[in-house]
């Protein structure tokens, strides 16, 4: 039985990570290699490496910095940032990443994703797909460059798109959640859930196991992905990579 | 001496550091000469069917690997892309397979699956075993591995299946054949689970 994936989702500037909260107020949380030894150790599902600053700097990937990343993870690893074009792609799976993430070059030209698929395979080739809603209504939109610029596509539409693109995943994330601890917008990935049958991974709120919890019960088999539950502890949020316990994914998996 | 073949596909290095924390000599192969001394290989691969065996036969190591599973006998471990490289076909790309083990690449199609399946099958499941093997000693229903495919190896002799995996279908997930073995899973990156199954390749 496939079971759903706990999954951490470190964002990486000037080469240090660093917690958002809304995409504002990068808080300095560490080194890289640091946190993936210690995610080693804990044995964690799959990692997912964000380089925030790559796209709105408009910069390549750092290759260097990913191939120490790759060689380090025992566990499966995604990266993305400042990914634009298929061959960027190939190089970054062929420096031993599991799988390559794109986001703002996805939703300029998703045309780009079929490109990667169909030389990479689908299961290589993630998109994140930064979502806010609408300030009046109930519809979300699209943000790329780290919630700067609004595309003002819609999420689900969108992702019927990729799909069909022949994407692997989506990964869900939402602006207005992120690193404020309260839970996942449930809203809108079930929205997309129901819209696609390409796996999913929800990031942007989680604040404890419980809200793990009831995003599983909620969405079934899908990826839980969390960035301050992960490097934070505590109300003071003192920073401490922390993971949850065998016991704590068990009762994650019995869902 | 382990050799991890490199042909540009794969995550060479992951293997090299898991065989490297378990104290067991592995060396990387890029050409013809660096296959003396090698005792057993193993054939990673990623990407799609083509793009992967495209890359082998421009490797200049096509002919070389042959004499060393073929005519040597000697063991060798297709992962992911590069079990589904040991078949004759796949259903992902009109170029022809290794051939070593009678079979062919199949995607997953959700029509035939008894619950609903999302794909790629991503994520961890765990394997039953269908017979006992040195590969998969000690490995059972409780051990978990990483799974990233569309498509999956039907075995033309059951005989060959060596153990299989639920998704929606139950799906060969390690076969073998003489000295040849292959699994979908990523047991570089399948955390003590996977050294395990390292580890026991390392000692057929």
């Amino acid at each position: 039985m496939l079971r759903p994936r706990i999954i951490p989702c470190l964002l990486v500037r000037n080469k240090g990570l660093v917690k958002t909260v809304k995409f504002g107020d990068g808080k300095y949380v560490g080194d890289p290699i640091n946190a993936v030894r210690i995610f080693n150790e804990k044995k964690v599902d799959e990692l997912i490496v964000l380089d925030i600053d790559a796209t709105p700097h408009g910069s390549e990937p750092d290759y260097g910095m990913i191939k120490k990343l790759a060689a380090e993870c025992r566990m499966p690893f995604c990266y993305g940032g400042g990914v634009s074009n298929a061959d960027q792609a190939k190089k970054i799976i062929g420096l031993g990443v599991e799988k390559v993430a794109l986001s703002a070059a996805a939703v300029a030209e998703p045309d780009i994703i079929t490109e990667i698929a169909r030389e990479l395979g689908s299961q290589s080739v993630i998109v994140v797909l930064d979502v806010k809603k609408k300030r009046l209504g109930r519809s979300y939109e699209i943000w790329t460059h780290n919630g700067g610029r609004n595309s003002g596509r819609c999420p689900v539409e969108f992702a019927k798109l990729l799909e069909q693109c022949g994407v692997g995943e989506i990964v869900v994330n939402s602006i207005s959640n992120d690193g404020v601890m309260q839970g996942y917008d449930l809203d809108i990935l079930k929205q997309i859930r129901d819209a696609v049958s390409v796996p999913m991974t929800a990031l942007g709120g989680a604040g404890s196991i419980s809200d793990m919890r009831a995003l599983l019960k909620e969405l079934g088999v899908i990826g839980a992905a969390a960035g301050s539950l992960f490097v934070f502890k505590g109300a003071y949020k003192a920073v401490l990579i922390n993971y949850p316990s065998e016991a704590e994914r068990e009762s994650l998996y019995a869902l | 001496m382990i050799g991890i073949i490199d042909y540009g596909v794969g995550n060479v290095l992951a293997f090299a550091n898991m065989y490297k924390r378990m104290n067991v000599p592995h060396d990387v192969i890029t050409s013809e000469a660096d296959l003396t001394d090698i005792e057993r290989i193993i054939l990673p691969g990623v990407g799609s069917f083509d793009y992967a065996m495209r890359k082998l036969n421009e490797s200049g190591l096509r002919n070389s690997l042959d004499q060393f599973v073929l005519e040597d006998k000697k063991p060798v471990l297709g992962i992911c892309v590069g079990m589904q490289m040991l078949a004759e076909s796949s259903d992902e790309g009109k170029l022809p397979g290794l051939g070593w083990v009678p079979g062919s690449v199949r995607k997953f199609s959700p029509d035939d699956a008894a619950t609903p399946i999302r794909l790629p099958h991503m994520g961890w499941n765990n394997l039953s075993t269908s017979r006992d093997t040195r590969l998969l000693h000690e490995l059972n229903e409780d051990s978990w591995f990483y799974y990233l495919h569309s498509y999956y190896f039907v075995c033309l002799d059951s005989a060959n299946e060596l153990a299989s995996c639920n998704y929606g279908i139950r799906f060969s997930c390690a076969i073998n054949n003489e000295n040849i073995y292959g699994v979908q899973f990523h047991p570089e990156k399948s955390h003590e689970y996977g050294a395990k199954l390292l580890k026991n390749f390392a000692e057929i």
